[in-house]
């Protein structure tokens, strides 16, 4: 396997600091350890888009030089980091006469790019190169009888991923299945949870993610797992708000992948940000102690 | 009742607008849109919006530039690519929504005081200085510009959850390498003029 630069972005920094905190064990643990990219900056999201497509190109750039001048591909856990990362590696790599000029331009800035540097997503990793025979392997504490919805949102299947299916992808469903969980038949996997309208025009953003959690305890899951931060803050933090405004019980705990996937490789579930979710686990808890051995 | 005519004549619409949108980024194939619909039943938005994504498209490609511009569609618009990986045309429609929203942006046609353009010109800002961004930061520079995109108050409960878990500081995130970032964003400037 090649090596990788992890790129944590800003939200592996701050809100979903479990997410860090699970993904690097877990890759350790897999034998892969991953060092940060130095001195990385903001991959600028979904705001450059809207407001100045060159310089979104061009900060994805500075990203894609740094790793490139380690010799390493991008690992990049954060769905909007790895689209966003992704889509400006194929547009300055397209030849295109606006992407030389981008290119000419960071040269000149000191951050040359010669497009070799490769994107991935940690899950197309795990799943798609590791590869579930070698977790299997690693697994020590099957979660037998935890019922998961794999949640995968939009921007790590869409448009640019080759790696699994835009409408139905199952890699995550895989991947949970070699942990020893049992994923329900999630219908709203890859429906989306409004990004941040649930800050700008709330009641939208309210009803997304209304619709989401509904989903997963029709389907009688224990808890939603997603790759994407933005994902998590929605699904977690707006929970309460839904309840009320809804007046309907759609309780459930959402993780990271990455946090299930430490539990099954015996990593202690001190080190893996469980403490961090503002939803209580107990019931999550109870079930992983009746299916698996104790944790 | 005052009945309007709600379809422009040819005379009133901007010819040139199909033409300035298809050399922007990403937006090359416009012209090939059958006017399917699937884009439009395909958005998790569409409910919410004045004139779903077919429209939009029809109106880039009838030349109804202020049609387009003004709609609230493209703030609407989550950017979750759904439209774009099923249109059969292979329209990507979700990068038509950004270049629309630079447009609005360019020429100041959005919902007075609304969010969303100046979250993102906000955090641009924020980016292009030290490199990094921090949400707190963000939220707290927009609330003291008396936009409530995250209403303050409406969040402290959400705030005190964030904070209870460590999830959240109010740290300023920078670089090292900005002095190479204030070069880029110079040179993609001069460059761009
Ligand atoms: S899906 Fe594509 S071809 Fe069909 S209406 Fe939408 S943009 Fe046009
Ligand atoms: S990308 Fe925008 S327009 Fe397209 S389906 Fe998603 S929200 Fe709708």
């Amino acid at each position: 396997m090649k090596d990788y630069a992890y790129f944590p972005g800003c939200s592996l920094k701050e809100n979903s600091k479990h997410y860090e905190e699970s993904i690097l064990p877990v890759f350790k643990a897999i034998g892969h350890p991953l060092e940060e990219l130095e001195d990385w900056n903001c991959c600028g999201a979904t705001a450059y888009f809207s407001v100045d497509n060159d310089m979104a190109a061009a900060v994805c750039g500075r990203n894609l030089s740094l790793a490139e001048k380690q010799g390493k591909d991008i690992l990049a856990p954060c769905a909007g980091c790895y689209l966003t990362l992704k889509k400006s590696n194929l547009f300055l790599q397209s030849g295109a006469p606006e992407a030389k000029k981008i290119l000419g331009d960071l040269k000149r800035s000191g951050c040359e790019y010669q497009g070799r540097s490769v994107v991935k997503h940690p899950l197309e990793v795990l799943v798609r190169e590791i590869g579930l025979d070698v977790i299997r392997k690693k697994v020590v504490r099957k979660l037998t009888g935890l019922k998961v919805a794999c949640y995968y949102g939009c921007q790590v299947v869409r448009p640019y991923t080759d790696f699994d299916d835009p409408d139905h992808p199952t890699s995550l469903d895989a991947l949970m299945e070699a942990l020893g969980a049992e994923p329900v038949d999630y219908s709203a996997k890859t429906r989306c949870c409004g990004g941040l309208l649930t800050g700008t025009i709330e009641n939208v953003g309210l009803r997304l993610n209304h619709l989401l959690l509904k989903e997963a305890k029709r389907k009688g899951a224990d808890v939603i797992v997603t790759v994407c931060p933005l994902c998590l803050f929605n699904l977690e933090l707006f929970q309460d708000k839904i309840i009320k405004t809804y007046k309907e019980d759609v309780r459930i705990p959402i993780l990271f992948f990455s946090q299930l996937m430490g539990l099954a490789l015996g990593l202690s579930r001190d080190d893996l940000g469980f403490s961090r979710s503002t939803i209580p686990l107990d019931a999550f808890w109870a079930k992983i102690r009746n299916g698996g051995q104790n944790v | 009742m005052d009945i309007q005519r709600k379809v422009k004549y040819e005379h009133e619409l901007d010819p040139g607008f199909l033409a300035k949108i298809k050399r922007l980024s990403h937006c090359e194939e416009i012209d090939r849109c059958i006017q399917c619909g699937t884009c439009s039943s395909s958005c998790p938005m569409s409910v919410y919006m004045d004139h779903p994504p077919r429209q939009i498209i029809g109106f880039i490609k009838n030349g109804y530039r202020e049609e387009a511009l003004s709609s609230f569609t493209v703030w609407l618009c989550s950017s979750c690519y759904t439209c774009q990986v099923r249109c059969p045309a292979k329209i990507k429609i979700t990068d038509v929504m950004y270049a629309l929203k630079r447009e609005a942006i360019e020429n100041k046609i959005y919902p007075h005081r609304f969010s969303i353009p100046l979250l993102d010109k906000e955090m641009t800002k924020l980016i292009a200085r030290d490199g990094r961004n921090s949400e707190m930061r963000l939220i707290l520079r927009l609330y003291l510009k008396s936009f409530k995109p995250f209403n303050l108050l409406k969040m402290t409960p959400l705030g005190l959850k964030l904070m209870k878990t460590g999830r959240m500081s109010l740290k300023r995130n920078r670089i090292k390498g900005r002095k190479q970032l204030r070069a880029l964003v110079k040179a993609i400037k001069e460059n761009g003029k």
